[in-house]
């Protein structure tokens, strides 16, 4: 898509503010509606987007394939990290309320840890299927 | 319009007409959703269904011939099966308790401890979140490593199959 000027004029004045937004949704998530799955669902979206405007090689250089595969584990093993710690501090499996002093304030961090775990795993996921989807039918064999 | 565009997937046999099609019957979902209250899902339904899956089909269709084939003979046993299946579930529905009603089984099991105890316990105002974070750990978990054995299925199989066809090409 290099001569549409149109689009690719919009994606880079839309892709940072629905970055934005995701953060947000992210982090709002204890007071509004949102989290970590939207959250993840939502910067994906974003990179697909630019990945479409601007091609997969640009994408990958930005986003490079081993990180999105780290994230794929990466996010599932902070959420179980995270119940690891609370059995570590002496509580429960994903007992949120031994991480800080206060158990209020111990939720907080476990919910916060929690929903970047699960926003790391999504994107990363969704982002993976992406690029092997898209990278298919580029080799050697590819062509009708 | 909802049913409109369903018949519409239904009945086009060009399949880059059904992936764009079916983006838009996920926006109207999503709409549907929100006016239902449930925002969360509404995102998700906007972000997956209508982003990230049509782009996934149409990703497909370009490895893909994009006309569907057409059908050998006449499917009335589906159609029978279907039909039965439909009015089967649509009875079931007669059983349900009234749309939002508040003496319905669900809200009286854990749900007033939740909402009364929540916010004092976790202090988080929002009761989604707490419920999903917190209390329901454990499913959430569970709904994270479904995820992510998707992300893993995949890899595993497309790239190999890659990683083939690459050894193939230099043979």
């Amino acid at each position: 898509m290099r001569g549409h000027m149109v689009l690719r004029v919009i994606a880079k004045l839309l892709i940072p503010f629905v970055m934005l937004f995701a953060l947000y949704v992210q982090f709002h998530g204890d007071l509004g509606p949102g989290g970590g799955f939207q959250a993840g669902v939502i910067v994906a979206a974003a990179v697909i987007f630019y990945a479409l405007i601007f091609g997969l090689q640009a994408t990958k250089r930005m986003v490079p394939e081993w990180l999105v595969e780290t994230m794929v584990a990466a996010g599932v093993l902070l959420y179980a990290g995270v119940g690891m710690a609370g059995i570590a501090l002496g509580g429960n499996y994903l007992d949120y309320f031994v991480l800080a002093r206060d158990p209020v304030a111990g939720q907080h961090l476990g919910i916060f840890l929690v929903e970047l775990g699960v926003f790391i795993t999504v994107s990363g996921v969704m982002l993976a299927i992406f690029y092997t989807f898209a990278g298919r039918g580029r080799g050697p064999r590819s062509g009708p | 319009m909802m049913a409109a565009t369903a018949l519409a997937i239904a009945r086009v046999r060009n399949l880059f007409a059904v992936a764009v099609l079916g983006g838009l019957y996920s926006f109207m979902m999503a709409t549907v959703l929100v006016v239902l209250d449930a925002v969360d899902v509404a995102m998700t339904e906007a972000a997956v269904g209508a982003g990230i899956s049509t782009v996934l089909l149409l990703g497909t269709l370009y490895l893909t011939r994009s006309e569907e084939a057409a059908p050998r003979r006449r499917a009335v046993l589906p159609l029978v099966v279907a039909l039965i299946t439909g009015g089967l579930l649509a009875y079931g529905t007669l059983g349900l308790p009234e749309f939002g009603s508040p003496d319905s089984v669900i809200h009286h099991h854990v749900v007033p401890r939740y909402l009364e105890q929540g916010p004092q316990e976790t202090g988080v105002p929002n009761v989604v979140t707490a419920v999903l974070a917190s209390y329901r750990g454990y499913d959430t978990l569970g709904e994270t490593t479904v995820i992510f054995t998707a992300g893993v299925g995949v890899l595993a199989l497309l790239r190999r199959r890659r990683r083939d066809s690459d050894e193939e090409g230099r043979r």
